[in-house]
């Protein structure tokens, strides 16, 4: 286990290294520079020899390379072109937020697709079985953002019940020493805060949670269907246990090995951030962050920003594999 | 009867009767799900074709009269599904854009799935440094956020229809190359490719000629699939404004990047477009599945369900990131 731990930990070297020689290399031949999408077409040539000087863009590609792996090994990304802010500083404020609004896609998905996988097993073949497989299906064929548009519409503009941009209101004013809202709210004790800051997670979270949703439902189903046939249910249930206990204990508990490894990899792709649902509601979340930073050629945060939503992805991977060890002891890592 | 005529009959009774693609396609008509998929499809691929024939007005002819009294009118006789903000008529706008996602669709997956099945089976049949450098890069093109890792490719080549389709096939070379990898490895060590080999056939042939063939099936599902997800990345690029520069193409995604502004006053402007994806992805969704479930007789009893959750574990792990 320790040993497949460190091969996997040493493997992810490679791929950093590769992710970072890719986006420096793929930025820098970008049309266009951040001096002039910065300064505007009406530059004069001695103000963006200026603007690179200032950030090192006029020396040679390797120097500015070897530059930028020494930086981001001391954890610095540099400051960010565009709002002249530290780039880890705006990961700070960004990445709070996405992984709010991926945790309130997974708990909306996990809540409703365990039992919704459930019962459609006990139902094999059923009516309920039917309806949720196609149902999971267009939930899977729905583009996000359009989901998203018609959430809006429905419950933002037609009923007016939720917020539909922004992650809280912009009367509340409160102080933010985590940048989880969630968290600061309930540090502050200010109740109006927190119902405010969950309000504006729940159309985002439905929306981005529909695909997770659909997966989750489809494997605990097959989960379900592949374990409840098993021997020791069938000792269970001619123990005279009651049904409850061998569908929660015996059957359940099983069938969750799968989910959970899904979840857990859906919660690493959630977290990559979610350009389509934070365009759609304004959130300010990484997705959008980085979007923004393509468009206006913002090269420290692109290198910084991707970079780290790379490491998070392939820890989580690794993470996700490594429990998955944990929690089955039948699987042996060599 | 003899053990051996026994044996015999038994052999002959599991024997396929038509071979494994007449077989296949047998159990894909027996199910209903494919067969709504099909004909969703093929609505799709008819409006696509006939969209010049069948639609009732030019995608980008504009009748102002239309809107001269506020926007948007809704469906009416003349105009089946309403007349956008520029006075268009939207379902023979929603017609043409059928052959835009159609054709991103088809040449995006395409160029993801041949330079995938290539990297992925070399990758497979040869092993050792080349597998290895070869799934390290594809293991760092899945680590960047697939529709960020697009949204770069097509800022690299300027927004554009071509560039779009080059950005969604770069982005699902790695997808079909692991797949390959993997098929390619499991049929590399059957009894053929060793029978090939002692007769002397050289390996690019054993490759192509043997081992290909018979690692196929997934990659054809997967396919299946991928052209759904493309739809919906293509849609996805062009709501975020890096579609057919010309703002007056049809093309889905971009019908629905404007009409933030008219919720209130038409919401069909979006609903319409969204439900035209909605219901070609899903028809290459039902495909996909009764595909998977078609070419792989093992699908199907108590190995078949285990055999559903490794395919999910699969899309899991990638497909499904265009969030």
């Amino acid at each position: 286990m320790l040993r497949y731990l460190v091969r996997r930990l040493l493997l992810l070297v490679p791929i950093l290294f590769g992710v970072s020689l890719l986006i420096f290399f793929w930025i820098r031949a970008l049309p266009g520079t951040p001096a002039e999408s910065l300064l505007g077409e009406r530059a004069t040539p001695a103000l963006v020899q200026a603007y690179r000087q200032r950030y090192g863009l006029d020396r040679p590609v390797y120097v500015q390379y070897w530059d930028y792996l020494k930086t981001t090994v001391h954890g610095d990304f540099g400051v960010s072109v565009a709002s002249h802010r530290r780039v880890i500083a705006e990961i700070g404020d960004r990445f709070p937020a996405t992984i709010e609004l991926a945790v309130a896609a997974m708990f909306f998905a996990i809540l409703l697709g365990v039992p919704l996988g459930f019962v459609a097993a006990k139902r094999h073949g059923g009516l309920f079985d039917h309806v949720s497989l196609v149902a999971s299906l267009i939930g899977i064929s729905i583009p996000i953002f359009f989901l998203a548009i018609i959430l809006k519409y429905i419950f933002a503009v037609r009923l007016a019940w939720l917020p539909s941009v922004g992650r809280i209101s912009v009367l509340i004013d409160m102080k933010h020493p985590t940048n989880f809202y969630i968290l600061d709210a309930i540090i502050e004790r200010n109740w109006h805060a927190l119902g405010d800051v969950l309000k504006h997670l729940i159309l985002p979270g439905i929306a981005l949670g529909s695909i997770p949703l659909a997966v989750i439902a489809r494997i605990t189903r097959a989960a379900v269907l592949d374990v409840q046939n098993e021997d020791y249910v069938r000792t269970a249930r001619s123990k005279g246990l009651p049904p409850v206990t061998v569908d929660r204990r015996h059957i359940l508990r099983n069938a969750l090995l799968p989910v959970t490894t899904i979840i857990g990899l859906q919660t690493g792709l959630l977290l990559s951030g979610a350009v389509l649902t934070e365009t759609v509601f304004a959130y300010p979340g990484m997705g959008s962050w980085l979007r923004d930073a393509i468009f206006n050629r913002d090269y420290p945060v692109l290198q910084g920003g991707i970079l780290f939503l790379a490491f998070v992805f392939v820890m989580v991977n690794l993470i996700v594999d490594v429990s998955y060890a944990i929690i089955n002891p039948r699987i042996r890592y060599s | 009867m003899s053990v051996a005529e026994i044996e015999a009959h038994e052999v002959a009774l599991e024997t396929p009767t038509g071979g494994l693609w007449r077989d296949a396609f047998r159990r894909l008509l027996r199910n209903p799900a494919a067969i709504l998929g099909a004909f969703l499809v093929l609505l799709f691929v008819v409006a696509a074709a006939f969209a010049p024939l069948l639609a009732p007005y030019g995608p980008k002819e504009q009748n102002l009269l239309l809107i001269a009294r506020g926007c948007c009118p809704g469906p009416s006789a003349k105009h089946w599904l309403g007349v956008d903000q520029l006075g268009r008529d939207v379902y023979s706008r929603i017609l043409y854009g059928a052959r835009f996602s159609l054709i991103i669709g088809i040449v995006s997956v395409s160029i993801g799935l041949s330079i995938g099945l290539i990297l992925g089976s070399i990758a497979g049949y040869v092993g050792g440094f080349v597998d290895s450098l070869i799934m390290r890069c594809m293991d760092v093109m899945l680590a960047i956020p697939g529709l960020l890792f697009a949204i770069g490719i097509v800022a690299l080549l300027s927004p554009g229809l071509y560039q779009i389709m080059i950005a969604i096939g770069v982005v699902n070379i790695p997808i079909f190359a692991r797949l390959l990898r993997g098929s390619v490895l499991a049929q590399r060590e059957n009894d053929f490719v060793l029978a090939a080999r002692a007769v002397g056939v050289r390996r690019p042939v054993i490759l192509f000629s043997h081992i290909l063939p018979n690692a196929i099936s997934p990659v054809i599902v997967q396919g299946t699939l991928a052209m759904a997800t493309a739809i919906i990345d293509v849609a996805g690029l062009g709501f975020l404004g890096l579609g057919p520069q010309d703002p007056a193409t049809p093309e889905w995604g971009t019908m629905l990047t404007d009409v933030n502004d008219y919720l209130q006053s038409a919401p069909f402007l979006a609903i319409v477009p969204g439900i035209a994806i909605v219901i070609s992805v899903l028809g290459f969704n039902l495909i996909g599945d009764g595909l998977r479930e078609a070419l792989d007789p093992k699908l199907r009893g108590r190995v078949g369900k285990f055999r559903e959750r490794k395919a999910f574990w699969f899309l899991g792990r990638r497909v499904f990131s265009r969030a």
